[in-house]
């Protein structure tokens, strides 16, 4: 019984859903390695070697792994999958991408956005945009799972080295290639890492009316998150949305402005810890589920809190 | 080329799913149903492909019980060629669905297979990627652009597709070689609404009814579902008056700035 955790990485850093997905299988009390795969990651893999509580890094970097793409990717996890009872991912665009394609290979089915594991074989996981939740069992031999970061506690990085073991299973790619990313680029906290969140909606109106959410986002060291509507209308990137299809947070603060609190974005961060809402709408959804409700004009209060934070 | 698109009958988005409370599921009785809006999304780009020249013909495929077929419908009259629905009362599985769509594409080779990332009932987001990897083509997940390399829809030779995928940090690009399975990301596109002429015409559309068994495909449940849960609800809150009474109250009583 030996538990796989796929690493996710930009060949450079350790992405920090990969200490909550340690973190999430720890409570299995199992071995656990983690597979770091990629092109010249070195201080990925050191990185990756400091994890408390694991075994092993396995290590399969090689150029045909540079942009890590599902479909050799997969193939080799299905290849080291034989000395693995459970294989696990970050429920991020990378573990969802991943995951499945290897399940396929392995006819065994996935357990997505798991946000509680029970035991070896049964976890819970939200359905209907977290409006429900299931109790699952498993009935593979072997288990997939992707891991909800924002449910679990992260692993610590320590001083203590695993051992690291290479891998030299190089699979070529001639299905799909990469061609170029554009990243968003961010001074502030990651989002689905942060303290505190504030997000807008369309109320704000206008592009430049969100500066005043990024304002109030600096003064609380937050990160910036928004509905979708306001990333229909252009307001900001699509890689802020907080929701169902969009990203998962639970902040200790939440803060909504301008969003009426449709059911696709409560299942996005209705797990916060507090959860401020302003709207002038009174009758606004988000008052339902808000621990703290101010109703009126947003271009009123939020310079107000600006300068009162 | 053919486009093939699979397409799920759900709750409808707008409907507020309330769990059984004998923890045996969600109440379905009497509750609207209506397309996956994912799917939606697939049935528009699959008809913006044929309308650019790129496609000939769109299929639209679904898996479930006999009502499934009024989705089905939903997409001839949105523009779909003929529909294909895969009859079964059993509950599917995403690796079930999977593999009866892949026995489709193994029959009628499809050059593209559009999906939905995730249907919002079970919320997966498997079934692309799943049908991918049983044909061993590439897969284009969270697609928010697709572009189609080589205008001569009848030339299938090297012909590939570049695809924008929303992935968390941005956007990345990437070349598919044909035939290639795609899942769609909400802003790939704006799908159209059915005309009533349209709907009319829908009824006139062939859509053949088949079983897993003539597929070959035996539906397998990998997961066994014990409970459907309520998810805790928050505590009701208050409303403040003043800027100054939610600042005090945060830094107080909540502590959290």
């Amino acid at each position: 019984m030996t538990i796989l955790v796929i690493a996710e990485h930009d060949n450079h850093r350790l992405g920090g859903e990969t200490l909550k997905s340690v973190g999430a299988v720890s409570t299995l009390q199992q071995s656990i390695d983690v597979l770091v795969i990629g092109s010249q990651c070195q201080s990925v893999i050191e990185e990756a070697s400091s994890i408390g509580g694991i075994t092993r890094v396995l290590v399969a970097d090689n150029l045909n792994y540079k942009d890590q793409l599902a479909e050799n990717c997969a193939q080799l996890i299905a290849e080291l999958a034989k000395d693995y009872s459970h294989i696990v991912a970050p429920a991020t665009t990378f573990g969802k991408n991943l995951l499945p394609r290897v399940a396929a290979l392995l006819d065994v089915g996935v357990l997505s956005d798991v946000v509680t594991i029970e035991s070896e074989d049964t976890v819970i996981r939200p359905i209907y945009a977290g409006n429900a939740l299931a109790r699952v069992r498993s009935r593979d031999s072997k288990v997939l799972m992707t891991l909800r970061g924002s449910a679990f506690d992260a692993a610590s990085l320590g001083n203590t080295q695993a051992e690291q073991k290479r891998v030299d299973i190089a699979i070529g790619n001639d299905l799909s290639e990469f061609v170029e990313r554009q990243v968003s680029e961010s001074e502030r906290p990651e989002l689905t890492a942060a303290r505190v969140v504030i997000s807008g909606g369309r109320a704000l109106g206008s592009k430049e009316n969100f500066g005043l959410i990024e304002q109030l986002a600096d003064k609380l060291d937050g990160a910036i998150g928004a509905s979708r509507a306001a990333v229909d209308a252009g307001y900001i990137s699509n890689d802020f949305q907080v929701g169902q299809t969009g990203k998962i947070v639970a902040p200790e603060l939440y803060i909504a402005v301008g969003i009426s609190g449709a059911i696709q974005h409560l299942a996005g961060m209705k797990d916060a810890k507090v959860i401020v809402a302003i709207n002038s709408d009174p009758e606004a959804p988000i008052f339902d589920i808000a621990d703290y409700g101010l109703v009126g004009d947003l271009f009123d209060i939020l310079p107000e809190l600006i300068d009162s934070v | 080329m053919k486009v093939y698109v699979a397409i799920k009958r759900v709750i409808d988005p707008y409907v507020k799913v309330r769990v059984k409370s004998d923890g045996s599921g969600v109440e379905t009785a009497n509750v609207k149903m209506s397309m996956n809006p994912f799917c939606e999304i697939a049935v528009e780009e699959a008809i913006r492909l044929r309308e650019a020249g790129h496609a000939d013909e769109v299929v639209v495929v679904s898996a479930g019980e006999a009502a499934c077929q009024e989705q089905l419908r939903t997409a001839l009259a949105l523009g779909a060629d003929r529909a294909i629905h895969i009859e079964t009362d059993a509950v599917v599985e995403p690796l079930s669905v999977a593999k009866l769509l892949a026995a489709l594409v193994k029959q009628d080779q499809p050059e593209l297979f559009i999906l939905g990332k995730q249907s919002i009932d079970t919320d997966n987001n498997q079934v692309a990627q799943m049908l991918s990897a049983l044909l061993g083509y590439p897969q284009g997940t969270f697609a928010s652009k697709v572009r189609v390399e080589g205008d001569d829809v009848t030339n299938k030779e090297g012909q590939s597709i570049n695809v924008t995928r929303e992935v968390d940090g941005g956007l990345e690009t990437l070349r598919l070689t044909l035939p290639a399975i795609l899942s769609t990301d909400l802003r790939l596109n704006e799908p159209r609404y059915a005309s009533l002429p349209n709907i009319m015409k829908a009824k006139k559309k062939p859509l053949d009814v088949i079983t897993p068994e003539a597929l070959g495909v035996e539906i397998k449940n990998h997961q066994e579902v014990i409970e459907i849960l309520a998810p805790t609800q928050r505590a009701g809150g208050i409303k403040v008056d003043s800027v100054a009474e939610l600042v005090d109250k945060l830094k107080n009583s909540a502590k959290v700035i």
